[in-house]
């Protein structure tokens, strides 16, 4: 009942026509594995769903595999659906294929991390457990 | 405080976050469910249990299609298990539900069970609080895949359906305690396969030769294939049948006492344990009490039995 921990809860999903989620299921379950509550949309998600999903389960940070070639489009354009809903201060980080010139654009339109092909789970655990807290309670 | 006259007025958003902070549970979700309180007891609660892996997340999908046929609005809190070793867990009953994913009148709510034992989790029955002042018609409730002995559903729900499918054990399976009987409708998922002429039958055996219920509610024994879309009409109409029993016999009403009353239990036990804890733990007086058990110079009966506690219910302020 009382001083109970708060969880992180991440949405992890995958936008789009792209039909491979083996990276998104790895990164998902080595989430768990690390404690966080990971909801998983499975694929062809489009992103009204992702942000409706994200609104629903209240979620502090969305979690995006992309490797369809459309993460120029699908990470900004997002951005701006969260915002419009309220919820701007989820976190959005990704990882696919992502050509490394397009990233610190994906930045400045406010991915907060992109990580590529070979990152070790280890580091994308440590970036969520540094980056991500519960959302503020506010009423 | 506007939070929570947005969620009564069915603001998704809004009652997303309270869900939340009921989950998390901190201070301020007591707060809210305090102000949603008198808004509650009105939505029709359907519970829907069975094995892992039974279809219980593709035949929700498909009961929400029909409630929102007949212009229902729909609240499904979906409960997944949390892994015993990292605390983390994987949340996936969304995946069967994509088709209502954007209907503003469907609220789909994930919870993890967070240790919690009797397939759902602790926050499940607050969670359903907050879809019922938001105002939904039909509330449906996925246990986690369940083996036998998790019933708590049965506190929860108006109406219970236990899915289940061909293949699992001999007739045997079907004559043990547990799910079985919480059961106020019967679904034979996957009925396209050859064996689930069986099951059906098997489970009729078992219901003839139970003794009638008290309630003298007969269990109806579907067959379906909820990924085909069959038998879900019939699934409906038995699940509508159960709703006016429930109305005609006066069970709508007591079941909801009921449910007032297991609330306040939890929530005495929560208390009066806490009040206990935190007055043992003043000045050591806990740690030496541990270390007179761990000695064997006393023993924990007699240490309760002990126990004085001075319980003031400040009527003035009720």
């Amino acid at each position: 009942m009382e001083g109970t921990e708060r969880k992180v809860k991440i949405l992890v999903t995958k936008p789009g026509l792209d039909g491979h989620d083996r990276g998104a299921k790895v990164v998902a379950r080595a989430l768990r594995d690390a404690g966080f509550e990971v909801i998983y949309t499975g694929l062809h998600q489009s992103l009204d769903q992702i942000v409706h999903a994200a609104m629903e389960e209240d979620v502090d940070a969305i979690g995006i595999s992309i490797l369809s070639g459309a993460h120029m489009y699908v990470f900004p354009t997002l951005i701006n659906m969260l915002k419009e809903q309220g919820l701007d201060d989820v976190v959005v980080f990704g990882g696919g294929i992502i050509p490394t010139d397009d990233i610190p654009e994906l930045e400045k339109a406010g991915v907060k991390k992109v990580f590529l092909p070979g990152t070790p789970l280890e580091e994308i655990i440590d970036w969520v457990k540094e980056n991500v807290k519960p959302r503020a309670v506010s009423f | 405080m506007g939070l929570i006259e947005e969620v009564i007025k069915g603001n998704p958003r809004a009652a997303a976050r309270i869900m939340r902070l009921i989950e998390d549970d901190v201070p301020e979700a007591r707060e809210a469910l305090k102000k949603l309180y008198p808004y509650t007891g009105k939505a029709y609660i359907i519970g829907i249990t069975g094995p892992p892996g039974a279809g219980k997340s593709s035949l929700v999908d498909r009961l929400v299609e029909e409630f929102r046929k007949q212009g229902k609005k729909v609240g499904v809190v979906a409960v997944d298990p949390t892994s015993p070793f990292s605390g983390g867990a994987i949340l996936g009953d969304r995946i069967r539900m994509q088709r209502h994913s954007t209907d503003p009148e469907v609220f789909i709510k994930s919870l993890a069970t967070r240790g919690h034992l009797g397939g759902l989790s602790k926050a499940t029955d607050d969670i359903i609080q907050v879809m019922d002042a938001m105002g939904k018609d039909v509330i449906i409730v996925e246990t986690v895949g369940v083996g036998q002995d998790e019933v708590d559903i049965v506190k929860t729900a108006d109406t219970t359906m236990v899915v289940t499918v061909p293949g699992l054990g001999d007739d045997i399976q079907a004559i043990k305690a547990g799910i079985l009987e919480i059961a106020d409708l019967f679904v034979v998922n996957k009925g396209d396969k050859p064996e689930a002429d069986k099951t059906v039958r098997e489970l009729e055996m078992m219901l003839d030769m139970s003794a009638p219920r008290e309630d003298g509610w007969k269990p109806p024994i579907l067959k379906v294939s909820a990924t085909k879309g069959e038998g879900i009409k019939d699934t409906m109409e038995a699940l509508e049948k159960h709703r006016k029993f429930l109305e005609t016999s006066g069970r709508f009403e007591s079941y909801r006492k009921d449910r007032v009353a297991h609330a306040f239990e939890n929530l005495l036990r929560d208390k009066l344990f806490h009040m206990v804890m935190s007055k043992l733990k003043e000045n050591g007086t806990y740690d030496k009490l541990l270390e007179d058990m761990f000695s064997k110079r006393k023993d924990p009966y007699s240490v309760i039995e002990k126990l004085r506690c001075q319980c003031v219910l400040d009527t003035e302020n009720n």
